[in-house]
């Protein structure tokens, strides 16, 4: 194994040989990650060679105003294990939570990383700026976090926006947003984003995403808001096991009933299933053990824009509170056509009336002409 | 033009109704076939896609008789409600053709006078027969100012909207490599999200819903007090009137 010296950064290869892993386990992790990519067996070479030779890519992951749900759901990843993404695949530089310095030091890499990787790292964000009262909600390194994003999106090659706080700006911005928290894009217009929302993001979409990136040196296909479309092309109704009930019009009523029981669609308890775009009726959670949906709860929809404003989680007619008002779709409409018939019966009550008095008046008349001709 | 003339109560022009019937005004041929036969699909279309609609956004209590591998009820429901839109989308371009080669009553879908003072002003008196405060009504051989704002923007715009938020909500299901999802994807994120066009769709329901009960009101009403025929031209084609009298 050649020396590495201080100013190249190591390949993949070279890692995993000093981690004590043989080429044949190296051969049979590319296969791994070729299918867990769903590609084909003729990438299997091409990940090797990419491996081999390129350097493995830097990432600095910074959290903002988060709950850290994205990085306790990234180290369960199971296919890749999290541990061979950050070991062997990136070189994970800076990450406030996972990284051993504190203080002064950890703010010494941060600068480190930066300067020596200009335009070439990766930076991956977890949680968002909010940006009222300059910044002050949100303060690290005794620094408004807004500050530090700007500062670190500007060399970046490529930014990961993880989660929904990222991406749309989740709880924290949901409405009446007294932070004034706001999603990455709206922060940084100069920067190609990826988005990876979810609340948090399935873990091996996470590791999925990062593995496509350092493998092929390239954004993966994205869909028009930014999401990767390996991982959000399809609902979750799209592929859900209960989607023959819903078909069969076959749903849980109440939360104890015998739908319930026989495992019905939650379409009418307010599932979100058919109207987010996430793997996890696919790739599952914990390893692919279960979902949100087979453990009998709806699917709240926490990969999608503004989900939190969007009134119930448990009622798929969502309440309107664009107006000001808590309301629903179907009780303005109702509301509306219940004013407009009994405007409309009182109208017509009053029409009877003139018609009436037209009748009579055009009788008199009627027979004032008859008394002139005769 | 002698609407602003208020005449004397009880005079000249309250309707002499022992002579209704024997006025010499001939007929006008208003409606052409498609415009009556797109009428009658379109007002089909429009009440499957309610009631069918209505019941996608609030289903039916469950059917628990058999396996769902036995039944497609809610896939039929689906199947009806997108079958519905399909035609009143084939309708309406059909509809927007024979605005181009129809007579010129085809297009008072379509556009309505916005700069000119004496639409508005008839509007206003239509307005005002309606509140009871004009004596007698106008005639009119083709839809009357006010209804036909009430169409364009119940009608047309209501149409054209509930056609994109219809096809970008069907797109969904026919999965992002799709044309249709090429052509509407991107009303989703004009909207906020899926959910958020799933509403606006229900609200775009709910404006046609008004409009129908209005609709159907107003032609019954006008059919019995106005001076022309209202529900038989939607039949024959034709408008005839009750009186002789100018305008």
């Amino acid at each position: 194994m050649p020396d590495t010296p201080n100013d190249r950064i190591e390949t993949f290869y070279e890692v995993m040989r000093a981690q004590g892993i043989s080429r044949r386990s190296f051969m049979k992790y590319c296969t791994l990650t070729a299918t867990a990519l769903g590609l084909g067996p003729a990438f299997v070479p091409k990940i090797a060679h990419a491996m081999e030779t390129k350097p493995r890519t830097p990432v600095i992951w910074l959290h903002g105003l988060e709950c850290t749900c994205c990085s306790e759901s990234f180290i369960r990843s199971g296919h890749p294990l999290a541990k061979d993404v950050i070991l062997s695949m990136i070189s994970l530089d800076y990450d406030e939570l996972l990284m051993a310095p504190s203080g002064l030091a950890a703010q010494a890499v941060l600068e480190e990383t930066i300067a020596k990787y200009k335009g070439n790292y990766i930076l991956a964000v977890e949680g968002n700026p909010p940006l009222n009262e300059d910044g002050m909600f949100c303060i690290s390194g005794g620094k408004p976090f807004v500050d530090k994003l700007k500062r670190v999106a500007k060399d970046a090659k490529a930014i990961i926006a993880w989660g929904a706080c990222a991406s749309y700006g989740c709880v924290q911005a949901a409405s009446p947003n007294p932070t004034q928290a706001t999603p990455i894009h709206k922060v940084i217009t100069d920067k190609p984003i990826i988005k990876v929302p979810g609340c948090p993001p399935i873990a091996e979409v996470m590791t999925g995403v990062i593995t496509y990136m350092v493998t092929f040196d390239r954004m993966p296909a994205l869909d028009r808001q930014g999401r990767p479309l390996m991982f959000y092309s399809q609902r979750i109704h799209d592929k859900c096991y209960r989607r023959p009930h819903f078909d069969a019009g076959q749903f849980v009523e109440n939360w104890d009933d015998e739908g319930a029981r026989k495992g019905y669609c939650l379409y009418k308890v307010g599932c979100k299933g058919p109207t987010t775009y996430n793997a996890c009726s696919t790739v599952r959670w914990n390893e692919g053990v279960s979902f949100p949906i087979q453990s009998g709860h709806g699917c709240i929809g926490c990969s999608e824009d503004g989900f939190w404003d969007q009134g119930s989680f448990y009622d798929r007619v969502t309440d309107i509170t664009k107006f000001g008002v808590e309301a629903n779709a179907d009780r303005v409409g109702l509301a509306a056509a219940g004013v407009v018939g009994g405007a409309v019966a009182a109208h017509a009550a009053l029409s009877a009336l003139r018609r009436a008095q037209q009748k009579a008046v055009g009788q008199s008349n009627a027979a004032k002409a008859a008394k002139e001709e005769a | 033009m002698n609407v602003h003339s208020d005449p004397e109560p009880g005079g000249d022009l309250a309707t002499p109704f022992h002579k209704a019937g024997t006025h010499k005004q001939t007929s006008v041929y208003v409606y052409e076939a498609p415009v009556r036969i797109w009428h009658w699909i379109n007002a089909f279309a429009i009440l499957v896609l309610c009631v069918t609609g209505y019941f996608i956004g609030r289903p039916l209590p469950s059917f628990t008789g058999a396996e769902a591998t036995y039944q497609f009820f809610f896939g039929y429901l689906r199947f009806v409600h997108f079958a519905a839109g399909m035609v009143l989308t084939v309708g309406f371009f059909g509809r927007l053709y024979w605005a181009f080669v129809g007579n010129h009553h085809a297009r008072q879908l379509f556009t309505f006078p916005f700069w000119s003072r004496p639409f508005w002003t008839e509007v206003w008196f239509e307005i005002r027969w309606y509140l009871f405060m004009a004596k007698e009504p106008r005639k009119y051989e083709g839809h009357n100012p006010l209804a036909q704002l009430a169409m364009f923007f119940f009608i047309t715009v209501a149409t054209v909207f509930m056609i994109i938020t219809g096809f970008a909500l069907y797109a969904e299901g026919q999965g992002q490599g799709h044309w249709m999802y090429r052509a509407f994807g991107w009303v989703i994120p004009l909207a906020g999200n899926s959910l958020d066009v799933h509403m606006l769709h229900r609200m775009g329901m709910w404006a046609i819903v008004v409009f129908v009960i209005v609709h159907i009101y107003v032609a019954v009403r006008e059919d019995i007090m106005s001076r022309q025929s209202i529900i038989s031209t939607m039949v024959s084609g034709h408008r005839t009137f009750k009186d002789d009298r100018p305008d």
